[in-house]
Order: structure tokens, then C-alpha cells, then sequence
């Protein structure tokens, strides 16, 4: 019996050898830090780097044709120059950036106000998984799509003469086309919620559905309101989700330069429009503190925000 | 089944009227990029013909909006397939503990809020610095065979790595999301059983995660396809469509840019719905082999 037994462990035994011999290179799992090593590198060079240079660079001076390696505040000093004496008026930075703060503020109410609503419809309206699915693609399928296109195709709509212009001059509500429709604070407003509410709406969605639907009801046989219910239930319990899309939806908008430019008709300013016309003219230190210091605003609002919430339970 | 709230109709009405403002704008893209030839800008319709297309067929004058179109095609796959390897990769590391997790995983956050223009405007500022170096090495030392050296940058390689910057975390964290749901009991049956690492990961957990993997792919090539920011400083001499279409949406007054629209909007969907087909069929297909 014994030896019947070995024969059959043998066979098998060598088969794996042969297995192992034929795949040397896989045989042994990759470690870790070496499974990471690609991604890791990446990001050093095309980040980490590129923004300790941009720090470096924002403290160089620069002629009209070249860069001059140097220590100096100059870049900085022209950004804020007047800011101070000129007060109470405001300096074309400060207006810059309580321009694109403006938007942001804005933007960011909408989209979470309609984002949260639709969040709260899929999670708790919809009955039926494949539904909810089905109408959540529906929500994200434009995300995948170009937002340049997103942007424009609001001009057909909002333009002098466009949809909603003629309509209302037919229907005899005006007399002359509105003109704040389109290349206005209003346009840019409208095409930024349209491209970036989704951000807001997912990581919602995703935080609503851990709910337990238990706690719902328990508020309900308590006798909450349907309001009472979303007030001190669901949005205390969505919060992880609102947060990070709030970063989301801030920090891009702050960013921005591409939708301000095309709905602003070039006209309205923000700190990204400044930061790439100034890359544009080859000012590359006045960009770099640009950023420097769009990239601390920034900061300071993640900051504030993240206290709310630590982000990587919440994946 | 209980009764449907006052509430339900209000907020069905919201998310219906949400819908249109999605869909609506780019609805009336793809009508106005089938205006007549005669026709303008804006509504009305003069007319339905396929002469824009035909015109933007022909090329868009100055601009070579194909080898644009054609370039964006190839960057894009070619973001797609690193982004798949090196977010899978990285998130099979996360599975484990290595030397410096925490920190990867606060940078590849980092890069998703840090401003697109920032890093845009970063990666550009690098290249330039490394060809400055460079021509200044090749005149301190008369390199001859650096002699043609002009720029490092160009479409793939400040290009791709700007775009890598943004499409690898939303990689990395879809594949958390996958792992965190992955069960692990089929792994530890695949090595009970004597699969070699590799054996365990090519047979058995690649085909339960492909359907995922499939949706990371998705992301990697949509957000390439569509990428303007973080392109725009570092892309070189030439262009991605996203950003000749951006140059366009100031000089082209005519229709074409609609079609032009139709266009990518129509490669984009192709993607999308090639995409979750191929996820739905391998869904299918596992839940054949794994019942239950």
C-alpha cells in the first residue's frame, strides 16, 4: 500500500517541479514595493518633481527670452503689487481670485444641492437594483464624453439667437434677447454645474447606500418627518460622501481656465486663464507663483474640508 | 408594495429635468451638425444634409484635424493599456504591506485635487529645464551626437505622463474598490490546490476581476480622449484633438465644429457601450463557471 501511495505522490510531485521549471519568472510572487515601483515612478516624475519645480522656478527672475536662476521675490512682489495701498479697491489678482472664488462658491452650492437630491433619489427611491443601475449610467454616461463639446453645445442653446431666446421672443415674454445668457458669470456658472455635478452625485450615491435602510425606518416609526428623516438620518450619514465631493467639484473649478474661457467669451478672468496666458508668454516664474499660490489656496480649503472626514476609510 | 410618496414625484421630476440638462445640450449638438448647408449656428434647421461632415472630411483648412484625430486615437490607447497594467499592478501591491504605502497613496490623491493647470504647468516647466541641460551639456562639451537636440518634450512623453497623472488614480482607487470586494478564499483554494502565483492570479483572479478591469480601461481612454488641462502646457509642438477643438471653438464659425462634436461624442459612446458590453458578457460568462 505504501509503496502504491508514493507512486501516486511522485507523478504529482514532479509534474509541479516541471510546472515551476517551465515558468521560472513567475514562480515566486513579484513584492510588493516592486508591483508599486511603476506607478510610484510615474507619479515622481510627472508630479512630485514637476512641483517641487514649479516651486523652485517661482522664485526665479526672467528676462523677456530667458529664465535666470536666482532667489528672488519678484514674481511674487509683481502678483500682489498695490494690493495693499490701493485698498480699499481691489488689485487685478484679488479680483482674479474672488472671481474664481465666486464661481467656485456658486457652482459648488448647485451641484450639491441638485447632486445630493439625485443621490437621494437613486439610493432611496429607486427599488430595484438593476433600475438603479441602469438610471446611475444614465447620470455618468456624459462623464465620458468631451467637456469642451459639453461647454459649446450650450452656445446653440443659450446664444442671442439661440433656443431659449427666440422661444421666449415667440412667446412674447420679451421684447429683445436677453444678453447675460451667453459670455456672462451666468453661462460659465450654468456649464460648470453641467460638467461637474456627477462628481458630486457618485461619491454621495456611494456613501447613501451603506445606510443602513434600518436606521430609515427607525426614524420613521419614531416619528420623523420625510425632512427630519434626511436632516438628521441621511445627511450626517453622507457626509464622507459630500465631502469628497466638494473637493472634487472646488478644486477643479478653482483650476479651471478652459470652461471660464469658452461660456466667459475669453472676457471673464480666473486664476487658470491667468496661469496659461502668462505660460502662453513664456512668463514662466509669474505662472509658477501663480500656481504656487492658486495650489495653497486650494490647499487651505482641502485642509478645512478634510477635517470633516478621513477620506481613505470611506473606499 | 407601499405606496409611493408625494416626495417620489418630486424628486423623479428633478432627476427627469436633470436628464435633460445632461443630455439636452448635447442632443442639440448632433441635430445642428446635420444643418443644411445654407444653415447657421444656431436653430432653426435649414435644411438636413451631411455637408458639414463632408466638409470636415475634407480637413478643417490650417488645422489637420485627422492626424490630430488620428493622434489622440493612438495616445489614448496607449494610456489606456499602462493605466490597466500599472493601476492593477499597484493595487495588487496594496493587498500587501510595502515601505512608503501611506505616503504613494496621499500622492496618487494628491494628483487628482492638486489644479490640472499646476501640474500642466509643472511638467512643462520640467521638460524645459531638462533641454536647457541638455543644450548647455552638449556646449560645454561639444557633444556632436547631440548636436539636432531640441525639445524632450512631445506627445509621448510630457504628453502621456500628464495624462497618466490624471487617468492612474482614478486607476488605482477603482481597483481598490475591486479588491475590497474581492474574495479571498478563492485565491487561498487556487493555492491550496498547488497554483503557483502566477497560476493563481492568470487563472483565477484576472477572469473574476476582468469585468472591472474592463471599467478601468474605460477610464483610462474616455479621460484621455477628452483631456485638455493637464495636456495643455505639456504637450509639444503638436496636439490632441480635445485641444485643436479647444483652438477651433474661437475661429470656426460655421457648423463643422458640430460635427466635429458629433464626432468625438460618437468615438466616445463607441467606447462607453463597447465597454459595458464587454463587462456585461464577462459577468455572464463568470457567472457560468462560478454558480452562486
Amino acid at each position: 500500500m505504501t509503496v502504491l501511495a508514493q507512486d501516486k505522490v511522485l507523478p504529482a510531485k514532479a509534474e509541479a517541479k516541471s510546472a515551476s521549471a517551465k515558468q521560472p519568472l513567475f514562480s515566486r510572487a513579484l513584492p510588493a514595493w516592486a508591483q508599486a515601483l511603476p506607478l510610484a515612478l510615474v507619479f515622481l516624475v510627472f508630479f512630485i518633481v514637476p512641483l517641487a519645480l514649479t516651486v523652485m522656478v517661482s522664485f526665479w527672475d526672467y528676462t523677456e527670452y530667458s529664465l535666470v536662476p536666482a532667489f528672488t521675490l519678484r514674481s511674487y512682489v509683481e502678483m500682489f503689487d498695490g494690493c495693499y495701498d490701493k485698498l480699499p479697491d481691489l488689485c487685478v489678482t484679488l479680483k482674479t481670485y474672488l472671481s474664481t472664488l465666486k464661481f467656485c462658491v456658486s457652482v459648488w452650492l448647485i451641484s450639491l444641492g441638485v447632486g445630493f437630491f439625485i443621490a437621494y433619489f437613486l439610493a432611496f427611491h429607486v427599488r430595484t437594483t438593476t433600475m438603479q443601475v441602469a438610471l446611475f449610467l444614465v447620470c455618468t454616461v456624459p462623464f465620458w464624453t468631451s467637456n469642451v463639446i459639453r461647454t459649446i453645445s450650450w452656445i446653440p442653446l443659450l446664444g442671442r439667437n439661440g433656443l431659449l431666446n427666440t422661444t421666449l421672443v415667440k412667446a412674447g415674454i420679451i421684447n429683445t434677447p436677453i444678453e447675460w445668457l451667453i459670455f456672462s458669470d451666468f453661462s460659465v456658472i450654468v456649464a460648470l454645474v453641467h460638467l461637474y455635478t456627477l462628481f458630486m452625485i457618485v461619491p454621495i450615491f456611494n456613501s447613501m447606500m451603506r445606510i443602513d435602510r434600518a436606521l430609515i425606518e427607525a426614524a420613521r416609526d419614531s416619528g420623523a418627518s420625510g425632512w427630519q428623516t434626511i436632516w438628521n438620518v441621511v445627511i450626517p450619514l453622507s457626509k464622507p460622501g459630500i465631502v469628497i465631493g466638494s473637493i472634487f467639484v472646488i478644486t477643479i473649478v478653482m483650476g479651471d481656465f478652459v470652461t471660464v474661457g469658452v461660456m466667459g467669451g475669453q472676457q471673464i478672468a480666473s486664476v487658470g486663464k491667468v496661469i496659461n496666458t502668462q505660460m502662453g508668454a513664456l512668463q514662466f516664474p509669474p505662472a509658477a507663483a501663480n500656481s504656487v499660490i492658486l495650489l495653497v489656496a486650494v490647499l487651505a480649503i482641502i485642509a478645512a474640508l478634510t477635517k470633516l472626514v478621513d477620506i481613505r476609510k470611506e473606499l | 408594495m407601499e405606496k409611493r410618496s408625494a416626495g417620489f414625484y418630486w424628486l423623479a421630476a428633478l432627476f427627469a429635468a436633470f436628464v435633460l440638462f445632461l443630455y439636452g445640450p448635447m442632443i442639440t449638438i448632433v441635430v445642428l451638425s446635420f444643418q443644411g448647408p445654407q444653415g447657421g449656428l444656431t436653430f432653426p434647421m435649414n435644411g438636413v444634409s451631411l455637408h458639414w461632415f463632408s466638409r470636415l472630411w475634407e480637413g478643417l483648412g490650417v488645422v489637420d484635424i485627422w492626424a490630430a484625430f488620428r493622434r489622440s486615437l493612438k495616445l489614448g490607447s496607449i494610456v489606456m493599456v499602462l493605466t490597466v497594467v500599472l493601476s492593477l499592478l499597484a493595487g495588487l501591491a496594496y493587498r500587501k504591506r510595502f515601505f512608503g504605502s501611506n505616503l504613494l497613496f496621499y500622492v496618487v490623491v494628491a494628483s487628482l485635487i492638486v489644479p490640472s493647470i499646476v501640474v500642466s504647468l509643472g511638467i512643462g516647466l520640467e521638460f524645459r529645464l531638462f533641454d536647457d541641460a541638455i543644450k548647455t551639456l552638449t556646449d560645454t562639451f561639444g557633444w556632436s551626437f547631440l548636436e539636432g537636440y531640441t525639445t524632450a518634450m512631445g506627445l509621448y512623453t510630457s504628453g502621456l505622463g500628464a495624462q497618466l497623472t490624471w487617468t492612474l488614480p482614478f486607476g488605482l482607487l477603482i481597483c481598490f474598490a475591486i479588491f475590497n470586494r474581492f474574495d479571498r478564499r478563492y485565491e487561498e483554494a487556487a493555492r491550496d490546490l498547488g497554483a503557483t502565483p502566477w497560476q493563481t492570479f492568470a487563472h483565477v483572479v484576472l477572469p473574476i476581476i476582468a469585468p472591472s478591469i474592463v471599467g478601468v480601461g474605460l477610464f483610462g481612454f474616455t479621460l484621455s480622449w477628452d483631456e485638455v488641462a493637464r495636456s495643455s502646457q505639456a504637450i509639444g509642438d503638436v496636439n490632441t484633438l480635445p485641444l485643436e477643438l479647444t483652438g477651433l471653438t474661437t475661429t470656426v464659425t460655421n457648423p463643422e465644429i458640430y460635427a466635429l462634436g458629433t464626432l468625438t461624442t460618437g468615438v466616445s459612446f463607441i467606447v462607453i457601450f463597447t465597454a459595458l458590453g464587454l463587462m456585461a458578457l464577462l459577468r455572464k460568462r463568470a457567472a457560468k463557471v462560478v454558480p452562486g
